[in-house]
């Protein structure tokens, strides 16, 4: 099953079928998210109109985690099976979770300067995502820092595989330490403790955003086997 | 207050909450410009390298 999809020139074809619908449900998905964070949804009794920084924060978050542990999963999938679709996912992945990490980041400071009156803190959590941020930029140094692009992509797939430690960390941080982030309200025993009216703006934007994330990650696949095809095709030349 | 003043002015927190909208709406257009450049450029990067060896080929024909 995997070996069948997993073929580039049959991955080609499938991915330019998906490629629209991608595109389509990210954009709809999105106006829906931002029209109901914006409009639909209330203030925050403690937090007033702030909380709306929540609906593009959380999700950003959310990817930025799930991001990774794609990266890393494609990393350990590169590593054993050697297959070059797996380490193009896991390169093509990583600028898409640096971007939502470092949104995740500044719209974060940008709701902690008004909650709790400072930009950053050097607490638990948000030293946690800072470290997941420069795992991103040192994946994606280390695979180029190769001439050989074999050897870049086993390197940062090791490095990724190794900081994948980080994920349970930032997942479980607002628990094992005290810290000024709020722990989850989503995902936790007992149901999510939202109300439905901010709970639908902000699913809706987590889904804009995993949509967004496959609709960019098969355009920098897609443009990934393009590019080895164009240096095979120029070392074939300089050695033909 | 009109709505759309008061819309805008977000409770006195329009200074975050706005930045935080546009910053993410600019960081995610950027990003999918920048993939969608980098296939665009291996595109023609391949399709030139594969016009190249139609010509040798042509050349190599009309030669023999």
């Amino acid at each position: 099953m995997l070996h069948r999809f997993a073929n580039p020139t049959r991955f080609l074809r499938l991915s330019a079928a998906l490629l629209p619908w991608t595109a389509g449900l990210t954009l709809i998905l999105l106006i829906a998210g931002l029209f109901l964070a914006l409009f639909g949804s209330p203030a925050d009794y403690q937090q007033g109109e702030t909380v709306r920084i929540m609906y593009v924060h959380v999700p950003a978050a959310w990817m930025a985690l799930f991001c990774y542990s794609c990266m890393a999963g494609a990393s350990a999938v590169g590593l054993i099976w050697k297959h070059p679709l797996a380490d193009m996912a896991a390169k093509a992945t990583a600028p898409i979770g640096t971007c939502f990490t470092f949104l995740a980041l500044v719209t974060g400071s940008l709701w902690g300067k008004p909650m709790w009156g400072a930009w950053w803190v050097w607490d638990a959590r948000l030293t946690s995502v800072l470290i997941l941020f420069f795992l991103y930029l040192g994946y994606m140094a280390l695979h180029n820092a190769f001439d050989d692009p074999t050897r870049g992509a086993r390197s940062a797939a090791i490095l990724a595989l190794v900081g994948f430690v980080n994920v349970p960390i930032i997942k479980f941080s607002v628990d094992w330490w005290n810290t000024l982030h709020q722990p989850s309200s989503v995902v936790k025993a007992g149901g999510p403790a939202i109300h439905p009216s901010m709970l639908t703006p902000l699913l809706l934007m987590g889904l804009a955003f995993t949509t967004y994330y496959l609709w960019v990650l098969l355009l920098r696949l897609r443009a990934e086997i393009v590019a080895g095809k164009v240096r095979a095709v120029r070392l074939r030349r300089a050695h033909g | 207050m009109d709505p759309i003043t008061s819309f805008f002015h977000m409770g006195g927190y329009g200074a975050y909450v706005w930045p935080s909208f546009v910053i993410t709406l600019v960081v995610l257009g950027a990003l999918f410009a920048n993939s969608l450049s980098f296939l665009r450029a291996g595109e023609t990067a391949l399709k030139e390298l594969q016009d190249e060896d139609v010509a040798t080929e042509d050349e190599a024909s009309d030669e023999a």
